[in-house]
């Protein structure tokens, strides 16, 4: 099973009600092997970031089991617009 | 060579009390050798105020992501933790996914608790809650020290 930036992003929309969702394949060859992705929901509110991870983490398990490299920003929509500036 | 002898000491004796069930997918070997590798990774985990499971060593880190942890560990002066290199042993690099419930090393831990990974330790550096947290281990930063030499 080849993991698609797309079905990461539908996915994080879809199960963590996100805002906004950024998916890079950081793979050297873009081979689907490594990821990072920036995720923006409510649903981060009032929850330390190891929580925010984890349930990130468990949305993606069955894709995780294929992929080698995971990086993860999350957010909540408030954070995001101070983030979003200097970008 | 200890621990391996008493990894096999400890399965014979657990596996003496089980009775065998027909057609075992798993042999009960490899199931045993799994629970005794939670449990040693329990201890493992208390011992040291500071443990992190990575690829390589703090001297020769074998992924970016583990050399990502270290720097930050050394930036802090941390230098005195256990490191274990999961790229050595095979039952301890699924073991501890298992155990942590988290799917990338390397992985972080502060007295006996899971911190996180590369980049919830990243975040902490970033954000001064690292400093805060080695406090509470009873560790100075080391980045206090430079901050009040540069004022």
């Amino acid at each position: 099973m080849a993991v698609t930036s797309e079905h990461i992003r539908q996915k994080l929309v879809h199960e963590l009600a996100a805002v906004h969702v950024e998916v890079e394949d950081t793979s050297p060859n873009r081979c689907a092997a490594s990821f990072k992705v920036v995720v923006v929901s409510s649903q981060f509110e009032g929850k330390p970031l190891l929580q925010r991870h984890r349930m990130v983490n468990s949305c993606l398990s069955e894709e995780m089991k294929h992929i080698h490299a995971f990086e993860q920003k999350t957010l909540t929509p408030q954070q995001w617009e101070q983030h979003k500036p200097s970008q | 060579m200890n621990s391996l002898i008493r990894h096999s000491a400890r399965c014979l004796r657990s596996v003496v009390f089980v009775a065998k069930p027909a057609n075992v997918a798993v042999p009960g070997r490899l199931l045993c050798e799994a629970a005794d590798t939670q449990k040693d990774l329990g201890e493992m985990v208390k011992k040291d105020k500071v443990v992190v499971f990575m690829k390589g060593t703090p001297a020769q880190p074998m992924c970016g992501f583990s050399n990502a942890v270290v720097q930050i560990l050394r930036m802090h002066g941390v230098d005195n933790y256990a490191a274990y290199n999961v790229l050595e042993d095979q039952e301890l690099r699924q073991g501890v996914k298992l155990f942590s419930n988290w799917p990338t090393i390397p992985q972080v831990y502060f007295n006996g608790e899971f911190v996180g990974g590369c980049d919830i330790l990243l975040q902490m550096h970033q954000n001064g809650d690292l400093v805060d947290e080695l406090k509470k281990l009873g560790i100075h930063s080391a980045l206090l020290d430079s901050e009040k030499e540069s004022k």
